[in-house]
């Protein structure tokens, strides 16, 4: 946000915060370790909203639960904004001094009441109000959020709407205060610090301005093509009309981790040539021409990762890959010399050093401060900087350093998949705590945890429908259908319904999600499908 | 995405390097450890201060990440003005304390914990307990022989206020059959000396899953599911920070306890690197310990900011996707 | 909290017994509440009512049902394990089914010497193994043997017998005995000087009724506390320290300074306990108060509450005083009815109020964190001092702890003013003082004294050793004492006068012996008893208890493991190391009585010095 996309506190950071809204996060068993921090902060007295859907285990810790209807994060956030201005809570000192656009941003929000929040979101108005108070006058105050918020067409919609409610109580810049979006996999931030984005040059620099490609162009001996290129989403749409016609995936799943699977399989099909480099024989790699078997990068290589605190870390080589498996970098390596490109032997640290050199937040990491300090969080401008333990303190500094920051105000955008007497249930997906997006590699051990693909309903729903648990049902959406036994949750209220993508070999639940997505990131609307649910052999 | 030139430039460079607030500054106290003058914050503990000055205190119950409990013992000092001797680990220290942490009281009484241990819980895969033992010159054989073991689920049935006079000669032990109730780890409450930590690291001080308590009561007491429950039927959710701090493995991975069996673990021959979890974004650091090119167990330093040595299901166990087998066997 | 339950569902019954102690639950809606409140937080006052939900459960079914249990973990946010491992702690606490009627059967030293290992042999033989369990001491040594015999069900009951037969034991089980209407006359027998004008602080006892308020205010009561309203927390205090009282729990800490020190701390809010958990074998002065003389307890608490600025008072009672439990609650409720406790007490803008809470057998919850810790619902594991309770005490507040004799010495004090009390007794140790006389004494009882009558003196007011026997031993201030032999009978009990004899006061108990006694089989009980009573929290306390016994058993069996002086070794670096570093006082007198016996009374048998 704000031109550099990480979350912008350290994990400490959250231990001795005030208020902490969770949105859209099951932290306590998608991120165990971060949720450690958090209860450190919440047994310093820290108070906890959860805003969520389900009752999760997160929402079980929390001072007050925000049990909203799935998709309607920006009808609660956008109340909450209006609450806190009708309130006279806004911080309108930091508002005239780092902020522009407060006066569109108030127009925008002024028709989300309280009464009308209430009704859409199911969340008592009380709740709401507590909230937005709670928020505005804590000292310091954290929106830390997960797929919940992303995993919508509206996702970056989503975003901005919390990023409005930081910049309208000035929680963010300071210590304790900020915005934190926890990244689902490992390196997922790296990933994207590194340039593997549609439209970024590693360090976040836009491939579309001139200077920055220069650099790289100078650095490579190539010509950097100017204009951005495809997110996931439109990869896939580009599949279908026949403008994509070879893929080369790198250690994905996308036939089993795609919203509606048999779309999604179609339009693979519908290549030319795949190659799939992976550790693992996956779904995705059955279907592809050439696969190059990659060893495992975290242990099997070295390099780095970045985690949800900006922190680059090393990862280094414990055990060699199984016959066959090679490091990503050296099967790269090997590719530019078949394409006529001799890059020598690949080496972990001479890399990171072109890249060092190249991306200015990364400057000052060498491999020696590195490895003396288990890591250091960008920006880390040169070999003396610390690095950053929050982001955009700038925006405190007097006279303000730099350009103000605008407000960005969004409309509420309900699910695009309404609910309906043929598709009643709202289906909703997520992790669970010892299992790991499509299951390839939790499969490896065996939990005592695991339960296996179930679809959680609520006891109402079960009674209505006249299903136990245990139980198999028939599950379907617009798309398709599963057969997956019911597990009786509780905690779930009535017409909810929560599934998992970690079994998609047993039950493909991606068959049953939609392919809505967001038309700025591309992520699909994961979080939000209509189902009904039938008993088998009932009709 | 608009076009507004933040979302295409990374934002300036803050004036400064954004800092934590710093905390007040702690006046520093005066105090002597074995006739040498040290000067501490009055924060401190007499465990820190005599670590300040190099006098190397042992521990048992201790961890640095985990709340004080002083209940083994092992560290008490003696303090000019107190009647009993007092626990390095949690007392605070005083302006003016005198602190003796080697006379005669002090040696005698680490040397009798020590002994009461060794009598009483195998401490074969204890090695710091074992080198405390012998520089105290504990002879845990002067209780007696060991009685036999209790029977499986015996110990955790006894209550509270009662015992069975010693009928025998034989020193009473805490020895029982191993606990094995899932495929990940296994408890082994004969080399329990009850420090608690596990309890702590389950409890408040890391993971707040509160799957096992100390129950009972004195040389019964013992660490226990509700109702001395299998794992599986617990709240335990497999962190295994429990493993990582039991300091007797009493607690073990299942890996390493099956190698052990079969005579086959041997630490000569391991390697243990430093790396990054796998599965979530938090960036948990593992140290993977390698035997033969196969991971036999993971564990996480203490001092590392993100974890602080702890690590969930998936970090600790969930590392089987890449045992594809041993390239020389295959 | 993300509490994660495996039981079965908690009966109709079940629930509502607990219910009945927590209130009904709050309503919740279909499929989830959509929001929650404080759940995540720990609530430590309400964590505190786990132990009067368990008692609650026990008291109706004889044991802790896994549905039961797991209910109140629900409604508590206790996490099952931990609620497990406070249960498992007390003794009388059951987690299996077991018969609603369960005989108790003090086998402790006093009891011992009067035959109740007789009485174990015949129940065991009437009821076998479920329906009678050993008990140490309960408390009525005067009456020895005792028993109680404790009955669950829709209408519990819970009845003290003694002195205890067989016949008297199989009666009491099968039939309910109504507590007896007037309470005067059955507490008469425990105070030999009944009638005597010389009492202060048994002056009530056998002769006011213990159930009438109006009979407590016509014997001056309260007259104290109108006082102390009218004069102030300050002068209140500066007359406790002028008076010179030292705590009769067994500490001897100066009560004033204690007051001011909690008066003083900013912390809020404070408390006031009452550490009624009287439990150190041999001693009963404290049952002998509350049963008599109830109303004194709640006035000095009040007292104290004043002095304090403490708003909330914590009386915890051991398990094993029903009849103590029923007379409290019966005083505490007229005291409420009559504004003596509650908001705005005689019209002043003081407020005060106490809460009864039950101990549920274990003699380490008389220590005083150990005390907090439990009535916190927790395990009664003491905590490490400093911090002291002064400054963190009860849910970590400021905490003035008093023991119940204390408490009533303070309308004494109030009444006569702090400087002519402190002329009563010797120059370190003022006031009058109760000793639990008990053992081979023509008439056991409680006895009060000025300190610095010598130990004989007070044998021979008790009528000397019955049958005309020699004494063997005398065991002063109870199990955590020591034994003093008959040629220290000219010890003058005051605090200074035991110190000086290598002794000290205690709990006030003097455990008389005659010669017919078999000291090593003293010795094993009190060893055992330490065993049991241990918390098993520090090692020196967990593992030298077992030590100790174990070896006291091979000499007295004759088999010593080296030679004998070896052994004396041994156990000499056993009780070193638990007095210089167990964590508690348990612990670190746990083997006081045993070196104080071996260092003058020679109590093994000589076969054990052959080798």
């Amino acid at each position: 946000m704000f031109g550099a996309g990480g979350g912008t506190n350290s994990y400490r950071e959250v231990e001795e915060t005030n208020v902490i809204l969770l949105w859209g996060s099951n932290a306590r068993e998608t991120h165990p370790i971060f949720f450690h921090h958090l209860l450190r902060g919440i047994n310093h007295g820290a108070r906890l909203f959860t805003v969520d859907p389900r009752q999760t285990s997160s929402a079980r810790w929390a001072d007050v639960w925000l049990s909203l209807d799935v998709g309607t994060d920006i009808m609660l956030a956008n109340a909450v904004g209006r609450e806190i201005l009708a309130a006279g809570l806004e911080n309108r000192e930091f508002i005239g001094h780092a902020t522009t656009g407060i006066e569109a941003y108030k127009a925008a929000v002024e028709p989300y009441t309280l009464e009308r929040a209430e009704q859409v979101t199911g969340v008592p108005r009380q709740a709401i109000r507590e909230m937005a108070h709670a928020y505005a006058q804590a000292e310091r105050a954290m929106i830390c959020w997960t797929l919940g918020i992303t995993e919508h067409h509206n996702g970056v919609d989503n975003v901005l709407a919390l990023i409005n409610l930081a910049l309208l109580t000035g929680h963010v810049g300071r210590y304790g205060s900020g915005l934190n979006p926890l990244r689902g996999q490992n390196n997922v931030q790296g990933g994207g610090d590194m340039g593997a984005l549609p439209d970024r040059l590693p360090g976040f620099q836009h491939v579309e301005v001139e200077e920055f490609r220069a650099k790289f162009d100078q650095r490579w001996g190539v010509k950097v093509p100017p204009k951005r290129g495809w997110n996931l989403t439109q990869m896939f749409e580009a599949m279908e009309h026949g403008e994509l016609k070879a893929l080369y995936v790198l250690g994905e799943n996308p036939l089993q981790s795609e919203a509606d699977q048999a779309l999604a399989r179609r339009r693979l099909e519908n290549l030319d040539f795949m190659i799939v480099q992976d550790m693992f024989l996956t779904a995705t790699g059955q279907m592809a021409n050439v696969v190059l078997p990659a060893g495992a990068g975290w242990c099997e290589s070295d390099g780095t990762v970045t985690n949800s605190e900006r922190r680059v870390q090393r990862v280094r080589k414990a055990v060699n890959p199984p016959p066959g498996a090679r490091d990503d970098v050296a099967i790269l390596f090997d590719l530019a010399k078949r394409l006529g490109h001799d890059w020598g032997q690949p080496n972990s640290e001479q890399i990171w050093d072109e890249l060092r050199a190249l991306s200015p937040p990364h400057t000052g990491m060498s491999y020696a401060r590195l490895e003396a300090s288990h890591g250091l969080q960008w920006p880390c401008y040169d070999e003396n900087d610390p690095g950053e333990l929050f982001l955009h303190s700038r925006l405190w500094e007097q006279p303000l350093n730099g350009p103000q920051v605008a407000f960005q105000p969004v409309q509420d955008d309900p699910p695009v998949e309404r609910l309906t007497p043929e598709f009643p249930l709202r289906l909703t997906t997520g992790r669970r705590l010892d299992d790991y997006n499509t299951g390839v590699q939790t499969s490896g051990f065996s939990s005592p945890l695991r339960r296996g693909e179930t679809i959680d309903i609520s006891p109402d729903d079960a009674t209505r429908l006249g299903v136990c648990s245990g139980e198999m049902v028939r599950v379907s959406s617009r798309r398709g259908h599963v057969e997956v036994p019911v597990w009786i949750d509780e905690r779930l209220r009535p017409g909810l319904a929560f599934m998992t993508p970690h079994f998609q070999d047993e039950v493909a639940t991606n068959i049953l999600t939609i392919d809505a997505t967001d038309p700025k990131a591309g992520t699909a609307e994961f979080k939000a499908a209509a189902i009904r649910v039938d008993r088998i052999g009932a009709n | 995405m608009s076009d507004d030139s933040l979302w295409f430039r990374p934002p300036p460079r803050p004036s400064h390097p954004p800092i934590a607030p710093t905390p007040v500054e702690t006046p520093r106290v005066e105090i002597s450890i074995d006739g040498q003058a040290v000067a501490v914050p009055d924060t401190a503990t007499i465990l820190d201060a005599c670590r300040s000055i190099g006098i190397d205190t042992p521990t048992l119950c201790y961890l640095e990440t985990l709340t004080p409990v002083n209940v083994c013992r092992v560290c008490v000092v003696e303090v000019k003005g107190s009647r009993t001797l007092v626990p390095a680990c949690s007392r605070r220290v005083e302006p003016g304390m005198e602190i003796q942490t080697n006379s005669p009281r002090v040696q005698l009484s680490r040397k009798m914990v020590l002994e009461f241990l060794g009598s009483s819980v195998d401490l074969s895969t204890a090695p710091t307990a074992l080198e405390y033992s012998s520089r105290y010159g504990a002879n845990a054989g002067r209780y007696g022989p060991a009685k036999e073991a209790a029977l499986a689920g015996e110990r955790d049935a006894r209550e509270p206020g009662h015992h069975h006079p010693p009928g025998s000669l034989h020193a009473e032990t805490v020895a029982q059959p191993v606990k094995i109730d899932n495929n990940l780890y296994v408890r082994d409450y004969s080399k329990c000396i009850l420090c608690y930590k596990c309890v702590e690291a389950c409890g408040t001080d890391a993971q707040n899953t509160f799957a096992i308590a100390v129950a009972g009561r004195g040389f019964d007491a013992r660490i226990s599911t509700e109702d001395n429950i299998p794992l599986p039927d617990s709240a335990c959710v497999y962190c295994g920070n429990c493993i990582g701090v039991c300091p007797t493995g009493a607690l073990m991975f299942k890996s390493e306890y099956d190698l052990r069996q079969r005579g086959e673990w041997d630490e000569a021959r391991q390697t243990k690197t430093d790396t990054i979890c796998p599965y979530c974004g938090v960036g948990c650091t593992l140290s993977l310990h390698v035997q033969d090119n196969q991971i036999v167990k993971v564990t996480s330093p203490l001092d590392v900011e993100v974890t602080h040595g702890n690590l969930c299901i998936k970090g600790r166990f969930g590392y089987g996707f890449v045992q594809g087998g041993d390239p020389d066997k295959e | 909290m993300d509490l994660h339950f495996h039981g079965p569902d908690a009966t109709l019954t079940e629930r509502s017994v607990v219910d009945s102690v927590l209130g009904l639950p709050p309503s919740e809606g279909p499929g989830g509440l959509r929001i929650t409140r404080d759940e995540g937080h720990h609530s430590l006052v309400q964590r505190s009512k786990l132990l009067p939900a368990f008692h609650a459960v026990q008291n109706r079914f004889g044991w802790i049902p896994p549905g039961a249990m797991d209910y109140i973990c629900r409604r508590l946010s206790v996490p099952p394990a931990e609620a497990h491992g406070v249960a498992s702690f007390y003794h009388m606490f059951t987690l299996k089914s077991t018969p609603p009627t369960v005989v108790h059967v003090c086998d402790d030293v006093a009891c011992r010497i009067k035959g109740s290992e007789g009485l174990c042999t015949e129940l065991q033989h009437a009821l076998g193994a479920e329906g009678w369990k050993r008990s140490p001491c309960l408390g009525q040594c005067e009456r020895a043997p005792a028993a109680l015999v404790v009955r669950a069900g829709e209408t519990p009951s819970a009845t003290s017998v003694a002195p205890a037969n067989s016949q008297s034991l199989l009666a009491a089980r099968a039939a309910d005995l109504p507590a007896s209407a007037d309470t005067r006359e059955s507490i008469r027998a425990s105070v030999p000087q009944f009638g005597s004008d010389n009492l202060r602080l048994l002056s009530r006892v056998g002769r006011v009724n213990p159930c009438s308020l109006e009979a407590y205010q016509a014997s001056g009561g309260y007259s104290a506390l109108t006082k102390g309203i009218l004069q102030g927390p300050e002068a209140v205090i500066a007359e406790v320290m002028a008076s010179k009282l030292m705590g009769r729990g067994g500490a001897a800490f100066p009560t004033g300074r204690k007051w001011e020190a909690v008066a003083k701390a900013p912390a809020r809010p404070h408390y006031v306990v009452c550490n009624a958990d009287e439990s150190e074998p041999g001693t009963f002065k404290d049952r002998v108060l509350m049963e008599g003389d109830p109303f004194a307890v709640i006035e000095g608490m009040t007292i104290a509450g004043l002095a304090t600025g403490s708003e909330q008072g914590y009386l915890y009672i051991r398990g094993e005083y029903p009849q103590a439990t029923e007379r409290l609650k019966h005083a505490l409720e007229a005291a409420r009815a009559a504004h003596l406790l509650g908001p705005k007490i005689l019209g002043s803008s003081f407020s005060f109020d106490i809460e009864l809470r039950s101990g549920a057998g274990a003699y380490i919850c008389g220590e005083e964190t150990a005390l907090f810790n439990s009535i916190e619902g927790k395990r009664g594991e003491p905590r490490n001092k400093p911090p002291f309770p002064v400054h963190v005490g009860l849910f970590g507040k400021p905490t003035v702890i008093n023991n119940v004799e204390t408490l009533v010495n303070i309308p004494q004090i109030l009444a006569l003013g702090g400087e002519a009390y402190s002329r009563i007794g010797t120059a370190g140790s003022a006031g009058p003082k109760l000793f639990c006389v008990s053992g081979h004494v023509t008439r056991p009882g409680v006895y009060e004294v000025d300190f610095g009558i010598t130990l004989g003196q007070l044998i021979q007011q008790a009528g000397g050793v019955a049958g005309g026997k020699a004494i063997r031993a005398v065991l002063l201030g109870g199990a955590a004492g020591s034994f003093v032999g008959p040629d220290q009978l000219n010890i003058p009990l005051s605090f200074e006068g035991t110190r000086a004899a290598g002794a000290s006061l205690g709990s006030g108990v003097v455990l008389v012996f005659d010669e017919s006694v078999d000291l090593a089989d003293i010795l094993l009980r009190i060893a055992a008893f330490f065993r049991d009573e241990s918390c098993g929290q520090c090692v020196p306390c967990r593992v030298g208890t077992v030590r100790q016994e174990e070896l006291l058993h091979r000499l007295r069996s004759g088999k010593p493991m080296r030679s004998y002086a070896d052994e004396l070794e041994l156990l000499k670096e056993i009780g070193q190391v638990m007095r210089d570093a167990s964590i508690c006082g348990l612990g670190q007198a746990a083997s006081n009585a045993v070196e104080s016996a071996f260092a003058t009374l020679n109590p093994m048998p000589k076969v054990a010095q052959i080798r």
